[in-house]
Order: C-alpha cells, then sequence, then structure tokens
C-alpha cells in the first residue's frame, strides 16, 4: 500500500562492491518530517543502503523515489541537488582545508537551508574553531562539522550514518539534542545506528537491517515490548 | 671589472639569469604537473609535447595567419587545453582510478605520437621565432646587461604560478579542487560535478604548459624535441619538490633553475647532472620529496 506522505520510498534496493552483493533487496520509506533509524549489526548493508540512496554506490538497482522522482540510476551529484545530503561514517572532513572551507564546502544547491548564524547558535564551538586544519579538531567537533555543513545546502533529508561513533557520552547528549532540533525545523532524517539507546532517545520509527534486507520494523512506541527480538538482531 | 668569489660579476649575474629563466620554465611545467597529478592521479608524461605544441602553435600562427606574440599568449594556451581536454575524455576518465603506470604509459605513447608527428611535418631542425617588438632589446644594469624579453619572462611567470598558487590555496573553486583531490566522492555527494571539474582541472595543466612553450618559443627554437629536452629534468624537479604540492612545485621550479645557473659558473662540470644528484639525495632523505605530503 504506497504512503503517498513517504518522501522517500525505497524498494527492493540491490547494491554492489564488485563482486560482492551487498543489498539483497531493502524495501522501507521515510516520511517526511520523520527521523527513521536503521538498525543492524556490523555489516548488513546500513551504510551502503545511505550510500545507495545518495548514489555514491555505482552498481546499484531497484527503485529510490524522493519527492515523486526516480533517483536509481542518477549520479550523486545530480541527487545532492535533488534535496538529500550524507554525512558519511568516517565524517569527511578534509583535512587540507580549514573549519570554515569544510563548512562553505558544500555548495547551497536549494532555497531554504540555514544560514551561518543559525549553524552556529546549533553548534556554538565551531565558531570558535573556524581557522583551525580539518585534521586538528576532536572527534566530536569533526561529527559537528560534518553535520553543520550539510545544514546549509538546502537539503530537505539528511542521511546520518553512526552519527556518535566513538564519542564521549557529553557529545553523544549535545548531538542527540541537535537532532532533535534538526528535526522540529522540518528536516527528515534518515539515522544509522548500532547504539539504539541513543536511537531511542530521537528516533520515530526503526528498521531492522539483516544480510542485506529489512526484516522488521516498528515504531517507538512498540520498542520496549519488541526488547527482546531487538536483542537477538544486534547480538547484544 | 666587478669580481664575487673571483667570477666576473657578468659571468655570475649572467648565468644566475638564465638559471632563472629555466627555472620559470620549470616551476610553470611543474606547477602544471603538480595540478594534473593531484585532481587526477596521473602522471602526465605528455607534459613536454603539450609545451612544444604550444611553442609550435605561437609559431604557425605567426607564419599563416600573421597573429603575433601578444595574441599567441592569449589564444595558444585555451587551443592546447582544449586538444588536453579531448584526450581527458577519449582516455584519461577511463584509466584515472588504475595504477599510476597505465596513465604514465598512456600518456608517454601520446607524447611520442605527437612529438612524431611534428617531426614528420615540420623536420627536426628548430624553427626561428622573433622576440616581440615591444620586448626587443634590453638594459644595462650596471652589473649585468638585462635583455627585456627575459625579464618579462621571469615576471611573468612568477605572476602567473602566484595566480595559480592562489586560486588553487585562497579560493572557493580552490578548495573544491583540494577538497576532491581528497575525497572525490563526497564532493560529488555534495552536487559538485567532479568529473567536469577533473577534465577542465587537466585542460588547465595542459593549458599552463602550452602557455609555457609559447613563452618558450622566442628564447629556445621552435622545435619538436624541445618538450621531451626539457621533461625529464623538469620530472626530477618534481620528485624533488614532491608530487601534487603547489606551493612546492614553484619554489624548487624556480631553486633549482638557479642551483643550476650557479653550478654553471662554479662547476660547469657538474651543471647537467647537479638536478638529477640533488633529486638521488632527495630521494634518499625524505621520499616523499621536500614539500610532498606523506600519505
Amino acid at each position: 500500500m504506497p504512503d503517498t506522505s513517504a518522501l522517500l520510498t525505497v524498494a527492493d534496493l540491490q547494491a554492489w562492491y564488485g563482486e560482492s552483493h551487498i543489498l539483497h533487496g531493502a524495501t522501507f520509506e521515510v516520511r517526511a518530517g520523520e527521523v527513521v533509524t536503521l538498525l543492524g549489526r556490523n555489516g548488513v548493508g546500513k551504510t551502503t543502503t545511505l550510500k545507495s540512496i545518495m548514489g555514491m554506490v555505482e552498481q546499484r538497482s531497484g527503485s529510490v523515489r524522493f519527492d515523486g522522482r526516480e533517483l536509481i540510476g542518477l549520479s550523486s551529484d545530480v541527487i545532492a541537488r535533488a534535496g538529500i545530503a550524507i554525512c558519511p561514517e568516517e565524517r569527511g572532513i578534509f583535512a587540507s582545508l580549514d573549519v570554515r572551507e569544510n563548512l562553505l564546502l558544500p555548495p547551497q544547491l536549494l532555497p531554504g537551508g540555514l544560514d551561518l548564524d543559525h549553524i552556529f547558535e546549533l553548534f556554538p564551538n565551531l565558531r570558535e574553531r573556524l581557522t583551525s586544519q580539518g585534521a586538528k579538531l576532536s572527534g566530536g567537533e569533526q561529527q559537528m562539522l560534518a553535520i553543520a555543513r550539510i545544514l546549509r545546502t538546502g537539503a530537505r533529508l539528511l542521511l546520518l550514518d553512526e552519527p556518535t561513533e566513538g564519542l564521549a557520552p557529553v557529545v553523544i547528549q549535545q548531538i542527540g539534542r541537535t537532532i532533535g532540533a534538526l528535526k522540529a525545523q522540518g528536516f527528515t532524517i534518515l539515522l544509522v545506528e548500532q547504539n539504539f539507546n541513543f536511537a531511542a532517545t530521537i528516533a520515530d520509527r526503526y528498521y531492522v537491517m539483516e544480510h542485506g534486507r529489512i526484516v522488521d520494523h516498528f515504531p517507538t512506541a512498540a520498542l520496549t515490548a519488541n526488547m527482546g527480538k531487538l536483542h537477538e538482531y544486534l547480538g547484544v | 671589472m666587478v669580481e664575487i668569489f673571483g667570477i666576473p660579476s657578468y659571468a655570475l649575474f649572467g648565468q644566475l639569469l638564465i638559471g632563472l629563466i629555466n627555472g620559470s620554465f620549470y616551476a610553470l611545467l611543474s606547477l602544471g604537473l603538480a595540478v594534473i597529478f593531484g585532481m587526477l592521479n596521473i602522471i602526465n608524461f605528455t607534459h613536454g609535447a603539450q609545451y612544444m605544441m604550444g611553442a609550435f602553435a605561437a609559431y604557425l600562427m605567426l607564419e599563416y595567419l600573421g597573429l603575433d606574440y601578444w595574441v599567441a599568449l592569449v589564444i595558444v594556451p585555451f587551443l592546447i587545453a582544449a586538444t588536453g581536454i579531448v584526450i581527458e575524455r577519449l582516455f584519461l576518465q577511463h584509466i584515472r582510478k588504475l595504477d599510476h603506470l597505465y596513465g604514465l604509459i598512456l600518456t608517454f605513447g601520446l607524447a611520442l605520437i605527437i612529438e612524431g608527428l611534428f617531426r614528420n611535418a615540420y623536420g627536426s631542425s628548430g624553427k626561428p621565432y622573433q622576440v616581440p617588438e615591444l620586448l626587443q632589446g634590453g638594459r644595462n644594469l650596471g652589473f649585468m646587461f638585462l635583455p627585456n624579453y627575459r625579464a618579462w619572462v621571469i615576471a611573468f611567470s612568477l605572476v602567473v604560478c602566484f595566480a595559480t598558487w592562489f586560486a588553487i590555496e585562497r579560493t572557493r573553486l580552490g578548495s573544491y579542487l583540494r577538497a576532491a583531490t581528497e575525497n572525490p566522492t563526497l564532493v560529488r555527494a555534495f552536487g559538485i560535478n567532479v568529473p567536469r571539474m577533473v577534465t577542465l582541472t587537466y585542460g588547465f595543466g595542459v593549458g599552463l604548459a602550452a602557455l609555457a612553450g609559447v613563452m618558450a618559443a622566442p628564447i629556445y627554437n621552435v622545435s619538436p624535441q624541445m618538450g621531451s629536452d626539457l621533461i625529464i629534468v623538469v620530472f626530477a624537479v618534481v620528485v624533488i619538490g614532491g608530487m601534487g604540492s603547489i606551493l612546492g612545485a614553484i619554489i624548487t621550479g624556480f631553486a633549482l633553475g638557479v642551483i643550476e645557473g650557479l653550478t654553471k659558473v662554479f662547476f660547469p662540470e657538474a651543471s647537467s647532472t647537479v638536478i638529477f644528484v640533488i633529486m638521488a639525495i632527495v630521494l634518499l632523505i625524505r621520499p616523499a620529496g621536500l614539500f610532498g605530503r606523506t600519505v
């Protein structure tokens, strides 16, 4: 049953890296204004799912519809201009660029992006580090910068890949508050997380991945009821 | 007669000037190579041939169309850059992701073909190209005689080198270039058309070589092998400076030209090998080059 309010509809998404078949037909959707989390163990294809939506995986098939438009065959620069932006797992801060250059690197592609003042309200630390080299930032600052720079572009759907990985609890809290603030401002967010205690504080719905497929999904309200199953899926 | 270290000043400064002139060409050419390598990951062995094409284009435009040096200086870089863009679209884009050796062999083969075609058409003897009227003559500085055209070459190549450095290190477009050098996939996912940027970067590097060729036409003979004579030294310069470093390419280019010139004064026997000796030493001590980043 197609949901007309879905901003992103992924159907039978398959992806390959060379010979290895990573995604075996992932199907899910994200509605406008939602925070949706992909859960799953290492290596089940969560990152590949985000990269395939963004067009960063060359071999892919199936369907990725965004705002009514099919994106599956398009290159990643064209997909970006449709209004999707990614914050990759490795953060992708450019070492040879300073913080200001990193922040201003993604061009404004659509109207409605946040202005710099607004971004510094969300990430006050960045304002003081503008002239630092990208490589000199702490892990938390790099993560803030990686999120901050995609807010200017006008993208409506943000793909965040494990934004809490390797960060101190106090920084994780700050990132949680930021994602909440972004949601309140109307951003739609597809999040990949291993840390579902963190995800539970911000997500509306969950999809669980195994072997390159979506195997389960439930809303946050059903999280406690599904805890047993979830422990099994995640192997914790 | 003024003497410095027992060397007459006109000889010392004369060689220093030749060193700076050669250094200008080393810098312009190694700069183009560094820009191309940084973005395309290709060691462009066609560079010398493209420099030669620049000189020949200037010569042919004067000979057959009556277009003078100044017109050539503006038009030729774009013309030769366009041929570079064709090469990038036809060949280089398909092998960028492979080992460096593929690009090296391909561009080396292209250089041989281009050189052969020119030798076939124009013979291997050099063609003379007049110094433009505006820059003929020179001035006596007291300690040496400075031909106007040579002063122009040094000044103009400094300006071009600085402008290139500024564009890459200090502008928005340059930050795209630097970022795409590090992580092209992510830069593309930010909505920037990286393949087009790669093509234009190759065109720009080739255009720099052609510009150097036009500037060289009145100094050296315009001949099909003028590029291969020079490019060996330029590659040594690139190795010393470090592949991919913009500032390194510029500084090393000028510095090695001067060192070579001074060696001609103080120890002429070593003047043709000094750069390669320095290259060997640098490779032993700092394999990534003086300004290279070890990644």
